[in-house]
């Protein structure tokens, strides 16, 4: 990779006033979202480079909308450009200061969202493992089997009403940032919500371990995580022991146990140093050793955290060269979470996720080096590291614009927000399964990487396909308890002129940021007989489908970035 | 990371320039021989007891560690009871359809089959079998994708193609390959007007190079051709009765892929539910269910197929096996090597392959598992240099064989 400062050159080009014919329409190279050199070549992808030509005026507005929020809706940029960038920037890195109560409103009605695990596994008692084979070999009916055992007193229904209150949260929520960042970090410290008894304990482990840090220290997230049943089952801390323990109680009585690396690998390698952050497979081990005895108390009734000394390897430890002397018993683990902490690999690592979260699939280098200093100065302070990304010249680069391809979640949430639209709780579970067609289930990635932020992986003929039949769902109101305003998209517009159907629509929708050649595809569209309806007496166009036509604009190429 | 799958998607020039030298480059002489074929991979999701799919009845340390959950041996007339295959080996009893491929030898057992690396995190067994790097994460790109982008390119959209939801690891690259749930549904639902599916497809053919853009362009001409073709229409041939479950879903419309001529040169189906910690029964149960499915849809397959199946190979994998003991909850829990099946044209069927390490307890992994005497990329490579007529350079990097060939394919 290329290092290079960006030093004075992009600090001037920032403030330089850029119309919005630089961006000329799509067919301009953009470092690192998948264009290939245009012919006149100017700036081939690049790794780590110098920012390039800043954006200014509505389209810095537009950016931080798109990246800061899960998408502008109609009347946002008007009412960012009414409070100024900056300030709204500052509301959002302070999500306590905004009010979000009507969010809170829309999500009394899902009740496993606020229970507690012991009460969770009360009320979802586990499914008698006879069911599954009376089932399937003919002994009992399905209808008999869903009046015994009715879909709404499942363990499942405590991923489905996780899954409604995130897509809820993502339309509605006030505190846009801080949702983009609980998304963010779940995924970073990713658990499958269908792994055992993590089904039980995942809507805890959102609101426990991630919602309270999204915005405060990142080693606070560590320990958060570290200490839940959540994670500690997800990766099987909590059966790892000192070798040749011998389990003294209970259904596996008399089973030896021993240790379980799966953790502490993952804490390295994916919550902290990153792949490459220097560990060995000899740190591995002796991480591993520090957290024997980090188990669940009676995971099936109560589900809390609890060291348990027995299965406890009480030994020195050298982790990183670092020693941590023998006898320190549950210390142990929390040292170790200091040292990943406050390791500059670390800081590289979260940097690097972020920037390319926010910035490009390609974290220009430069950036991400100022983002893990801004981590080695405030001791991982998410804000501040935000804010170093916001007010970077990287952040408002024309490199950076409309760069990030949405990933499906992404994509199902601005697209709502973009029509205006509503949902209750029921809407939200459509929404999320709209999602999952798309291609991620919320909550449902199996592999401790979670789902990638990288644009590439996430188109696909199938894909794609699945994104347009949701544009058509959506605006034609095919989704119950989701309300789009399409009419309130075109106010002003006279219907029996598509043309100026079609401009409201584009200005609503993506903000005039359609390039010529959709325009004129659009407007190629409005020649069509479906789409330009005939009035019944057949004398010319009466009534333009609004839904079709914007159907069209959320499935189209520009509508998949952000 | 500008991937080669995003040049080669963007078109032009790009294509000519990245892509058109290497793959000259490491055609082999298997290539010219090798049109027309087809390697379909079957994932078992969650590790599959190879120990109940094909087992061992002739080692004495079989029954004795599975008091619940052990196979009685087999017997002959007795279709209860598992299926003899050599005196040593026997399929499980639900996996009666494939006993016929067995005789008929098109379909062989590599058993004892796995990873080098030795973790038993299903997640990282089940890349490092899908990147075909052992103890690498940082892999990007699936061997499938790669065992594509060293063939001759061609100018179909369906030369490598995954039922479901997503683009499974092994097929992420450059491969262009196509991920769908079903070839019915794979269109523009746009009612009966066709005006939604042309819209959609003029925005995707502007003349913009980028990943989105190629994508959209690839997809529609996916679309019209399916729509040509009719595959979705082509019913099973020769009376096969696909079981109603994913993973019979999945193979049914691969068959009609195959049988309408669209290009295909890989394809890949998951099959889940084999990570049977509790309860997972003998003869019958909860596993004996899966490999019901499992067993049929294969046979069904082949069945369908008929004479095409000699262009046609299926490879079955799993990231590990199980533990050789039952664990406290009549389960097993995660193991090392498991078992691996190919069946088709070309497959010297009616064999166990490899070398059986034995289940006493001193040979044992660990002293608790199978022990792997083939590596996955032994069995891959060889399925993919005679089958696909690719070199095993690029499909395995680092890869540095320590057995000779099984000499599974002709």
């Amino acid at each position: 990779m290329s290092r290079m400062t960006p030093g004075s050159v992009a600090a001037t080009l920032m403030g330089a006033a850029l119309g919005l014919g630089v961006l000329g329409g799509c067919t301009t190279v953009k470092a690192g979202d998948g264009q290939v050199a245009a012919p006149s070549g100017a700036r081939g992808p690049s790794v780590g480079a110098a920012p390039g030509v800043s954006i200014s005026g509505d389209r810095q507005i537009l950016h931080a909308l798109s990246r800061l929020t899960y998408g502008p809706r109609p009347g946002d940029l008007e009412r960012v450009r009414g409070t100024g960038l900056s300030a709204w920037i500052d509301r959002q890195l302070r999500p306590r200061t905004i009010d979000d109560s009507a969010t809170e409103q829309a999500l009394v009605e899902l009740t496993t969202l606020r229970m507690p695990i012991s009460e969770a596994l009360r009320e979802f008692p586990r499914p008698d493992p006879k069911l599954r084979a009376q089932i399937a070999s003919g002994e009992m009916s399905r209808q008999e089997m869903l009046e015994r055992y009715p879909v709404e007193k499942r363990p499942a229904r405590i991923a489905v009403e996780l899954q409604a209150a995130k897509v809820v949260r993502a339309v509605t929520s006030e505190r846009q940032l801080e949702e983009v960042m609980v998304d963010f970090w779940f995924n970073h410290f990713n658990v499958f919500a269908g792994k055992g008894d993590v089904r039980w304990y995942v809507a805890a482990y959102e609101r426990e371990a991630i919602r309270p840090y999204a915005m405060g220290r990142f080693a606070d997230l560590v320990r958060a995580t570290a200490h839940h049943p959540a994670m500690l089952f997800y990766l099987d801390n909590w059966l790892s022991a000192r070798p040749d323990f011998t389990v003294p109680a209970g259904p596996n009585r008399g089973r030896k146990a021993g240790l379980n690396e799966n953790y502490a690998r993952e804490l390295m390698e994916l919550h902290t140093l990153g792949v490459d952050g220097g560990y060995t497979q000899k740190d591995v081990t002796e991480v591993a050793r520090a957290f024997t005895g980090w188990t669940i108390d009676r995971p099936q009734t109560d589900g809390h955290f609890v060291f348990r000394p027995a299965m406890h390897d009480t030994g020195e430890k050298i982790v990183l060269g670092r020693r941590i002397p023998a006898g320190g018993g549950r210390d142990d683990g929390e040292r170790v979470i200091e040292i990943l902490a406050r390791h500059p690999a670390t800081a590289r690592f979260v940097a690097t996720k972020l920037v390319r979260r926010f910035v490009s699939d390609t974290p220009p280098s430069a950036l991400v080096t100022r983002v893990a200093g801004t981590y080695m100065s405030t001791d991982g302070d998410i804000p501040a590291m935000l804010r170093t990304i916001f007010e970077s010249p990287e952040f408002f680069s024309e490199d950076a614009y409309r760069a990030k391809i949405k990933k499906p979640f992404e994509f199902v949430a601005s697209a709502v927000r973009a029509l205006g639209g509503r949902t209750d709780a029921q809407g939200g579970m459509a929404l999320a399964r709209a999602s999952a067609e798309i291609g991620e289930p919320l909550y449902q990635a199996q592999p401790p990487t979670g789902y990638t932020d990288r644009g590439e992986v996430w188109v696909n003929a199938g894909a794609l396909l699945a994104r347009m039949n949701f544009a058509l769902g959506l605006a034609s109101g095919r989704y119950p308890h989701v309300s789009v305003e399409l009419p309130a998209l075109v106010a002003g517009a006279d219907p029996s002129v598509p043309a100026a159907v079609l401009d409201r629509l584009l200005a609503s929708i993506v903000a005039d940021q359609a390039g010529p050649e959709t325009r004129a595809v659009l407007a190629a569209q409005l020649r069509e007989p479906q789409i330009t309806r005939l009035s019944p007496d057949d004398r010319g166009p009466a009534n333009t489908d609004v839904a079709k036509l914007a159907a069209l604009v959320i499935g189209s190429p520009e509508f998949q970035r952000r | 990371m500008i991937t080669r799958r995003t040049f080669v998607k963007a078109g032009g020039c790009a294509l000519v320039a990245f892509a058109g030298a290497p793959r000259f480059l490491l055609r082999t002489a298997h290539a010219a021989q090798a049109s027309g074929k087809v390697l379909v991979a079957v994932f078992q999701r969650g590790a599959v007891d190879g120990l109940s799919m094909v087992m061992p009845h002739g080692d004495p340390g079989y029954a004795g560690v599975r008091p619940s959950i052990a196979l009685q041996p087999p017997r002959r007339g007795e279709s209860e009871r598992a299926a003899d295959l050599d005196g040593f080996f026997a399929f499980h009893p639900a996996l009666a359809p494939l006993v016929p491929l067995w005789s008929n030898r098109t379909l062989a057992v590599v058993h004892a089959c796995g990873s080098p690396d030795t973790t038993r995190s299903h997640f990282d067994a089940q890349d490092y079998m899908e990147t075909g790097t052992p103890g690498v994460k940082a892999t990007t790109d699936g061997w499938l994708a790669r065992a594509v982008g060293t063939r001759p390119a061609k100018s179909t959209p369906f030369r490598a193609v995954a039922i479901g939801p997503a683009l499974p690891r092994t097929l992420q690259g450059d491969a262009g390959a196509i991920s769908m749930q079903s070839l019915e549904r794979f269109d523009v639902r746009a009612g009966s007007d066709g005006a939604a599916r042309t819209g959609f497809e003029s925005l995707y053919e502007q003349g913009v190079r980028d990943l989105l853009h190629g994508t959209g362009r690839e997809t529609f001409e996916a679309v019209k051709l399916l729509r040509k073709v009719e595959a979705s229409r082509i019913p099973p041939a020769n009376g096969a009765e696909y079981p109603r479950a994913p993973l019979g879903e999945a193979l049914r419309q691969i068959a009609q892929l195959i049988k309408a001529n669209v290009g295909l040169e890989v394809a890949f189906a998951d099959m889940l539910g084999w990570d049977t910690h509790v309860g997972q029964g003998a003869e019958r149960g909860q596993l004996a269910l899966r490999f019901r499915d499992f067993g049929a849809a294969l046979a069904a397959f082949d069945q369908d197929l008929g004479d095409k199946m000699s262009d046609v190979v299926v490879l079955t994998m799993s990231e590990f096996g199980r533990t050789v003991a039952e664990n406290g909850n009549r389960g097993t829990d995660h193991g090392h090597a498991t078992a691996m099946l190919a069946l088709g044209g070309g497959v010297r069927g009616g064999r166990v392959y490899g070398q059986w390490p034995g289940l006493g307890r001193h040979q044992l992994f660990d002293g608790r598992d199978l022990a792997v005497t083939t590596d996955f990329r032994t069995l891959f490579s060889e399925v993919a240099i005679r089958h696909l007529g690719v070199s095993a350079a690029p499909l395995f990097p680092g890869f540095r064989p320590t057995q000779p060939p099984l000499g599974i394919l002709a």
